[in-house]
């Protein structure tokens, strides 16, 4: 029963958070939909939080080498696209200027 | 401890939606972008402490490759290499979600799991695993480390039926033992989503490539999403659902401005060696009036309003800052210059405006595809950097076009056109350009930098 009401509370914040989403993503101009997506890869950066409490949860019980790589690589990734993502949107968005406002 | 870290996520998650909220514009993008930075260094703080630090040399060795790489990356990259760029960042977050669930899987093994966890976990796998797998496809034909050209085989659709079937497969039996199935199951399974992935960007040709890593955008969003159930985790649920709806509005925006189902896109194979049919083709070759650097420089210099329309080619030849330079020396005798943008000119959503923003374009010059065309009309020289398909009348008005109903920049509209362009060969699509022919057009031939350069030298010496 409680498991059923959890679900469906984790539904209810997903369906939220995708009709927030189309509301606030539909208002990026398209002069921004680079950075955009730059963006969006650094937020779907989150997954390193995963990774790290997979990894968490693989240390609490014993295991083999190869999942302590599978692991390695699944914070690798989720650091690269944290770290890349935000620093060349941040990177593009300097770039962005309007006309008076020199150089 | 464990409130104030949800309290923690709280914040997080609206710092992120707001920092997505200032994307809405130039001016408050930057904010943006530093907010949702914040928002995330919240609540990986959080999960940390929750963890306790359990595993944090694994951690500390993923983290730290994974910053320096992705730093390293950040910066180097060019902006003609953005797409690239991006479509590898789509690729490790879906690789990292398949990831995730395999680890799950493993330290689960044997013992059975509950519904929500099992099948959640199988679909993080296989959407994953298709992004990531996907995602190398789309780098390597962006890249041009394998063709641009659409790859296609007899019995394509048949052969990605075939998988996605042993795919759907495969994951309700794991679903109906728990996750219990035996090793080789499991293993299986990732194969045929990692060659669904790979199956899936072959047939699709560089043109496209706005819409593939829209879709892939979105995949790995829908991944994360799902890791989020699997991981009874809100912060992944919400990240993932808000990537997702970008990459889904974007999806459906480059395929609205190709006016091509989603689905044409995805199986159509659309410039396939011989697969579509050219209308006009085959006929007497074009007749065209070439023209020089000279005559367009004074036509350029004489101008009221100048309007550039930038494409691929302007990419490929890197020739944004000369582009830049030529409108300088334009708007330095009282030339208005204005740039129209065509949505999908380029090889993914944006990429012309920042190129153009590289090259230090104010970004109040940049028209979208409907400012430029009320602009157009009114134009005395419309300057086509190399773009082609989607500056094609054909478009407009012949029916039997392939490309017929697509949304282009009407530059055959304004006073006069000249179309910067390496030779006579058709464009991506091996459509003809009527707009080549007409009585107000003229062909500048030559690499769109060296051209753009010989126009401004020759505008600084009249």
């Amino acid at each position: 029963m409680t498991d059923i009401s959890h679900l469906v509370s984790l539904l209810t914040v997903l369906l939220l958070a995708v009709f927030v989403g189309f509301e606030v993503i539909s208002k990026v101009p398209t002069t921004l939909h680079t950075p955009l997506m730059s963006a969006t890869n650094a937020i779907h950066g989150i997954v390193l939080a995963g990774a790290i409490l997979v990894t968490a949860g693989l240390f609490a019980s014993s295991h083999g080498a190869a999942l302590t790589i599978l692991a390695v690589a699944a914070v690798t990734l989720g650091a690269i696209n944290v770290f890349g993502g935000f620093a060349v949107t941040e990177r593009m968005l300097e770039m962005f200027r309007r006309k008076d406002s020199g150089r | 401890m464990n409130v104030a870290i949800d309290l923690a996520n709280l914040v997080a998650i609206a710092l992120i939606i707001y920092g997505l909220h200032e994307l809405n514009s130039p001016a408050t993008a930057r904010r943006g972008n530093r907010f949702a930075m914040g928002g995330m260094a919240i609540a990986l703080a959080g999960i940390l402490i929750r963890t306790q630090g359990i595993g944090w040399q694994v951690v500390a060795i993923g983290v730290a490759i994974g910053a320096i790489v992705g730093i390293y990356a950040a910066l180097k990259v060019k902006m003609t290499a953005m797409p690239q760029m991006v479509a590898l960042y789509n690729g490790a977050g879906g690789g990292a979600a398949a990831l995730i669930s395999t680890v799950e899987h493993y330290v689960a093994h044997g013992s059975s799991m509950n519904d929500v966890i099992s099948v959640s976990l199988v679909l993080s796998a296989i959407i994953g695993s298709v992004s990531f797998a996907g995602s190398i496809i789309a780098f390597l034909k962006l890249q041009e480390v394998m063709t641009g050209r659409p790859l296609t085989y007899p019995g394509q659709q048949f052969v990605n039926g075939v998988v996605l079937l042993a795919i759907l497969g495969l994951a309700v039996w794991f679903v109906v033992t728990s996750g219990t199935l035996p090793a080789w199951g499991y293993v299986v399974l990732l194969l045929a989503a990692l060659l669904l992935g790979v199956l899936f960007v072959l047939p699709i040709g560089g043109a496209d490539m706005p819409v593939v890593i829209s879709l892939l955008n979105s995949f790995t969003g829908v991944a994360v999403a799902i890791t989020g159930f699997e991981l009874d985790s809100t912060l992944l649920i919400i990240c993932g659902a808000l990537v997702g709806a970008s990459g889904t509005i974007l999806t459906v925006a480059m395929s609205r401005a190709m006016n091509r189902p989603l689905t044409n896109v995805l199986f159509g194979a659309f410039g396939a060696a011989g697969g579509t049919v050219v209308a006009g083709a085959g006929g007497a070759p074009q007749q065209v009036r070439a023209t020089s650097a000279d005559d367009v420089a004074v036509m350029l210099a004489y101008a009221n309003k100048v309007i550039f329309v930038p494409g691929y080619g302007m990419a490929v030849a890197q020739a944004q800052h000369s582009v830049k330079a030529l409108a300088d020396q334009l708007e330095k005798r009282g030339v208005k210059v204005l740039y129209a943008i065509h949505p999908v000119a380029g090889r993914m959503p944006g990429h012309m405006n920042v190129l153009l923003a590289e090259a230090n374009v104010p970004y109040d010059e940049l028209l979208d595809l409907e400012d430029a065309n009320t602009e157009l009309p009114t134009a005395d020289v419309a300057l086509v950097i190399g773009a082609n398909d989607v500056t094609n009348p054909a478009a407009r008005n012949v029916p039997s076009s392939p490309i017929y109903g697509m949304p282009i920049l009407d530059v055959d509209k304004a006073k006069n056109v000249v179309v910067l362009k390496r030779s006579m060969r058709s464009g991506f699509a091996g459509i003809e350009n009527p707009l080549y022919e007409l009585p107000n057009a003229s062909m500048l031939f030559g690499d769109a930098k060296a051209s753009v350069d010989a126009l401004t030298a020759a505008v600084k010496a009249l």
